[in-house]
């Protein structure tokens, strides 16, 4: 079974401080970057799969030329080898170049099944996962709470999240799965992987290593702009109530008719 | 033929989308600025009903019958349909809501047409002959306005972004048949499961009574549903309490779960860890229950109540059960 988990090394929401550079462009130097939370899901998944067998995970990542440093942790959790698409003109990239960068990346791996988070902490639009199934005509598996493939029969199975419970999906491999939470929590790396990782390969490509068949990509080819970017209107000051539950609990009712609310 | 933008239908188990007819409401909102016609497109198995319902919102609406989609994942389907009548009837932008349907659809729109995406919109604007689209980035630290730099685009638009609106007159519903045979590999449903809790549908709530660490437990959210029930409201809950299993993941809220923006957001037991943060911040009104005076909840909340949760959530509830009688 050999698993690509696509992975973006994002701003670490936690650490705060993300800004648009004066090109209106993430400035991704002024935050220190981690995996995007839910591409860890992914792996996390992609590892449980193949840790049994003699699987190979690969982590591909578009991203800037330190991502080797954000890669590391993936390989530590257990991922085998990564790939590094950098190149100074895909900065700025909007989600259609991402997606068709991935793409002509994938056509140089083999794999059984792609995995991708549903949606990235930074950009958020969680387009580029079905984009690039539809580049490659693959099978679109998406919201995945369980994945089941048979390499015997050549299928996968996935319990697609709905709004009343789940759907049951199936496709033929190799396929796209869009992967969530649900699908359990992250490993933690353990000192052995964190040593392994040190020597785990790391492939570096540039925009010329891949056959991208004529279609624009990069910052100069991007379709979206930003305008401007206006801190959010503060909000009001917080009322703090400190009284017996029942007092605050009356105090609680009145704020919200106040507000008519109730 | 008059330059025209499309809303793309979601529907689920034969009926329109409650975000459908929001993403109907705020395509209407730019149409007349815009000078573009407003088109709603639904494509199902039995399109019929939900496209009657989508004309109550825009005056036109392309029905397009596909007996695939049924007993299928829709949103390639859907997206390869839309990209044939696109090509016969070029619009030029489409709008869709920005859950999982809206957001694989647009995916795969964005690669079929070639054109960009603006995704999670909060704000629909119209300058310059191009939308102009607001959205909260970098965990609602900023809100940015965005352009399309060509004149195509598509852009989906976050649930209670706008109040849907039906129109003053009804639309007209015209069959369409776009032709062209579909490409992209299509997946079948081999099971259709129910799950108890599993529908919560959230991002849809005017009212979220969500619950954190502090709830501790799956007893503890009996003390939010109650609170939730005595409101009116749905329950939520932060990733700590979901991973703890005390509730199912339909109700997550935040980073790696959903993005809400009710009129009421009442948080009991939540610190407002960024990671939370990120799915309830735009929230009208947010009031909060916490020990800790000093939770990070405390820098955003309108109304903290500094106390226990056991004690304050069901007083809560009773003086509202009081008020109504």
């Amino acid at each position: 079974m050999r698993i690509v988990v696509l992975m973006k090394p994002v701003p670490d929401t936690a650490a705060g401080g993300e800004r648009l550079t004066a090109e209106m462009r993430l400035d991704r130097a002024a935050v220190p970057a981690v995996v995007n939370a839910n591409d860890e899901y992914a792996l996390e998944a992609a590892i449980k799969l193949t840790e049994a067998g003699d699987g190979e995970i690969t982590v591909l990542a578009m991203a800037p030329s330190n991502a080797p440093e954000t890669m590391r942790k993936a390989l530590a959790m257990g991922a085998h080898r990564g790939v590094l698409v950098t190149d100074s003109s895909l900065e700025g990239s909007d989600t259609l170049s991402t997606a068709r960068v991935l793409a002509a990346a994938l056509e140089t791996l083999e794999y059984d099944l792609v995995f991708a988070g549903a949606d990235t902490s930074d950009g958020g639009a969680g387009v580029v996962g079905p984009g690039v199934a539809a580049l490659l005509g693959l099978p679109l598996l998406s919201y995945a709470a369980k994945i089941e493939p048979d390499e015997t029969a050549g299928q996968v199975r996935v319990r697609r999240i709905s709004p009343t419970g789940f759907d049951v999906l199936e496709a033929p491999m190799p396929a796209l799965v869009v992967c969530t939470q649900a699908l359990g929590e992250p490993r933690y790396p353990s000192l052995k992987g964190i040593m392994a990782a040190r020597s785990k390969e790391i492939v570096t490509r540039s925009l010329a290593d891949l056959d991208l068949g004529g279609q624009a990509v990069g910052g100069a080819a991007s379709g979206t702009k930003v305008l401007e970017s206006t801190p959010p209107p503060p909000r009001a000051a917080t009322r703090v109530v400190r009284e017996p539950a029942d007092v605050a609990a009356d105090q609680v009712v009145a704020f919200l008719a106040e507000r008519r609310i109730i | 033929m008059a330059r025209s933008i499309w809303v793309i239908a979601e529907v689920a188990d034969g009926k329109l989308s409650r975000i459908t007819t929001e993403v109907a409401t705020a395509a209407r909102g730019i149409a007349e600025q815009a000078g573009r016609d407003v088109v709603g497109v639904v494509v199902g198995a039995d399109p019929g009903k939900p496209a009657e319902e989508l004309a109550r919102f825009v005056p036109r609406v392309l029905s397009v019958a596909d007996p695939v989609t049924d007993g299928h994942a829709s949103a390639t389907l859907l997206a390869e349909r839309v990209a044939a009548l696109a090509a016969d009837e070029p619009p030029d932008y489409l709008l869709l809501g920005a859950g999982p349907e809206g957001r694989d659809a647009a995916g795969v729109l964005s690669v079929l047409l070639g054109w960009p995406v603006l995704a999670n919109a909060t704000g629909l604007g119209w300058a310059d002959d191009g939308p102009t689209v607001e959205m909260s980035v970098f965990g609602g630290r900023l809100t940015t306005r965005n352009a399309f730099v060509g004149e195509h685009g598509i852009i989906t638009i976050r649930p209670n972004a706008v109040t849907a609106q039906p129109a003053a007159t009804k639309g007209a519903v015209e069959s369409s048949n776009p032709g062209g045979d579909a490409k992209l590999p299509s997946v079948p449903v081999v099971e259709s499961v129910a799950e108890a809790g599993a529908a919560a549908p959230i991002e849809e709530a005017r009212i979220v009574v969500a619950g954190g660490r502090g709830v501790a437990g799956e007893d503890g959210f009996k003390i939010v549903q109650e609170l939730a029930d005595a409101l009116g409201g749905a329950v939520g809950a932060t990733r700590a309490a979901v991973d703890a299993g005390w509730i199912n993941y339909a109700h997550q809220i935040g980073q790696t779960g959903k993005i809400v923006k009710p009129q009421l957001y009442l948080a009991l037991g939540i610190s407002g860890a960024i990671q939370h943060k990120v799915g309830m911040q735009t929230a009208e009104t947010i009031v909060a229950v916490n020990r800790d005076p000093d939770a990070p909840i405390a820098e955003f909340a309108d109304l903290l109540v500094v106390g226990d949760l056991f004690e304050v959530a069901p007083a809560i509830s009773a003086a509202l059960r009081a008020r109504t009688g």
